[in-house]
């Protein structure tokens, strides 16, 4: 089983948000970039799982110029077999989703995978452009994933619970939490990724839809109001007449 | 400049973001002279069509040969169905059906998407949206370059406005194609039925309660408050609680009006969950934790001895207000 896994490059969970040239620009100054955390644990790890039970290839690819390459070496420690960069800036989801669908188009795969979304921009967008764009079934926030022959059985996140459902491959998938652990990559791992391939691939122009004019930072909360422990009608009086939430 | 607003319907029952949907798109549609259809789909009753029909909607198409939320075929439909009433403008809730389906449309479509979107666009010379990024820790204003566009509103972001039920019910049809998923079995999560991401009120506890025993009073103060139940990431991974009530970064984001947290430190991480509430009381015995950073109210003393007053405290109140 061949298995494509998209990686984004996301800002550590732990950033501190700031904007440069007139807010427009997010600043990178300082950050510390990982793989973004839903293409990493639920994604890439639950791929490895496939490919280890059932023989086949883990294929990383990322849309994005050199600096991405560190991050793409930490998929390839985890287990990654090949690693594919598609040479763009991206810039938004649906040339971000062109540009992989180009490249994936004649490759076979038997699943695409991506992350539910990136901590960064949040789209969740990505994964079901792919699907339209190639015109694969899609399923999404799936929370478990198994394969048997050319069908797959997920479990997918859905309001007021969840949903078992059956695809055939070739499918595309977007990950939530649940649908494997994260592993952290071993010595052996991390100097294996030194040699593994990470081939560099031209983009092929895919067009770009959106675009950010600026960004903003909420407003600063004023201070706390401590309430007394002893005096929760003082609480509820506040959320009443003050807050006028309940 | 004609909108679309797709419904997700759950058991023959809509949801409070399909209202808000509405009546984000029937105004998006009136202020730029326009008017405002919704399409929905499975096994809905005439009240359920009706109560749809009051948010500013002018037709709703509604769809019965479709039943289980199949990504490709929702999207084929809500293609054609924006193609039959020249919507420029397609509106989802921004829940799981709507980023699973409205990825597809836009792609189909090429039309930008964007997705989250908190507020009304500026329809001026440039369409621009306002949408939540960095899991809430920022927000971004996004133009769409293309003349078809397609959103996702974030539940509790706008306010549903009733209005004279004036809507025009038609069957819809249209070639959706073969299915893409089969569904199998669908598992309920129980619970009382109050929707976290739609909640207005959400009591939120963590591992400062010791234990899942110690749910009864979190739960107890949710019912007095009519409020959902929620937790922080630890809780949920040792399965003290479910999932699903797990907010925060790698959980479910939510922007009640009002939440209330026990016991819950306020990491960075669960603080890009909740941030988008209009107002945080944390009930916390260490005075430094960080979460007292970003609450409007905060109480300083022991979640086992301030939620058992606190549920005192608003039972006097609602007595007093019956």
């Amino acid at each position: 089983m061949n298995i494509l896994v998209c990686i984004s490059k996301a800002p550590d969970t732990t950033t501190k948000i700031s904007f440069t040239d007139g807010d427009t620009k997010f600043n990178e100054d300082g950050v510390q970039f990982i793989v973004n955390p839903y293409d990493e644990w639920y994604a890439l790890v639950r791929a490895l799982e496939l490919k280890e039970a059932q023989s086949g290839k883990v294929t990383i690819v990322s849309v994005g110029g050199a600096d991405y390459e560190p991050i793409m070496r930490k998929a390839l420690a985890i287990g990654a077999d090949d690693a594919v960069r598609i040479d763009a800036q991206p810039t938004d989801a649906y040339q971000v989703a062109a540009e992989i669908s180009n490249y994936a188009k004649d490759k076979g795969f038997d699943l695409i995978i991506a992350g539910k979304e990136t901590i960064d921009y949040n789209g969740s967008q990505v994964a079901g452009m792919i699907a339209a764009i190639m015109d694969l079934p899609y399923v999404s926030n799936a929370i478990s994933l198994e394969v048997d022959g050319a069908t797959a059985t997920l479990e997918r996140d859905k309001q007021g619970g969840t949903e078992v459902l059956s695809a055939s491959t070739p499918l595309v998938i977007s990950a939530a939490k649940g649908m494997a652990e994260q592993r952290i990559p071993n010595m052996r791992g991390i100097m294996a990724a030194r040699t593994k391939p990470l081939q560099v691939v031209p983009a092929s122009g895919a067009d770009t839809l959106t675009e950010t004019v600026s960004y903003e930072l909420p407003p600063a909360k004023g201070d706390v109001k401590l309430i007394d422990p002893e005096n929760m009608e003082e609480l509820v009086n506040l959320l009443h007449n003050e807050a006028k939430v309940i | 400049m004609n909108v679309l607003v797709f419904a997700d319907s759950e058991n023959g029952k809509v949801s409070k973001a399909a209202f808000e949907a509405s009546t984000y798109g029937a105004k998006i549609a009136a202020d730029n002279g326009g008017s405002a259809t919704l399409l929905t789909y499975g096994n809905l009753n005439e009240e359920a069509l009706n109560e749809l029909a009051s948010y500013g909607i002018t037709n709703i198409l509604h769809s019965s040969s479709i039943s289980e939320m199949d990504p490709m075929q929702l999207a084929r439909l809500t293609a054609a169905a924006a193609d039959s009433k020249q919507c420029d403008v397609i509106i989802f809730s921004h829940d799981y059906t709507g980023k699973s389906v409205a990825p597809i449309v836009a792609a189909k479509l090429q039309a930008g998407l964007v997705t989250g979107a908190i507020d009304y666009p500026s329809t001026g010379d440039d369409f621009v949206v306002k949408t939540n990024v960095f899991s809430g820790k920022a927000f971004a204003n996004v133009k769409i370059n293309t003349a078809k566009k397609v959103l996702t509103l974030l539940p509790n972001s706008v306010s549903k406005q009733k209005q004279e039920a004036s809507a025009n019910v038609e069957a819809f049809s249209a070639d959706a194609g073969a299915a893409s998923v089969q569904v199998k079995e669908f598992k309920a999560e129980g619970g009382d039925g109050i929707n976290l991401t739609e909640a207005e009120l959400v009591v939120s506890a963590g591992r400062g309660l010791k234990g899942p025993e110690n749910w009864g009073m979190i739960e107890d103060l949710a019912k007095e408050l009519g409020a959902a139940t929620a937790c922080s990431r630890p809780v949920s991974d040792i399965g003290w609680r479910p999932h699903h009530e797990h907010v925060g970064q790698t959980g479910i984001a939510i922007r009640p009006n009002l939440y209330i947290a026990a016991g819950i430190s306020g990491a960075i991480q669960h603080l890009a969950g909740v941030n988008g509430s209009k107002v945080i009381v944390v009930i916390n015995t260490d005075p430094e934790a960080p979460f007292f950073k970003a609450a409007d109210y905060g109480v300083v003393g022991d979640a086992f001895e301030v939620v058992p007053r606190l549920i005192e405290a608003v039972k006097s109140f609602k007595a007093a207000q019956a």
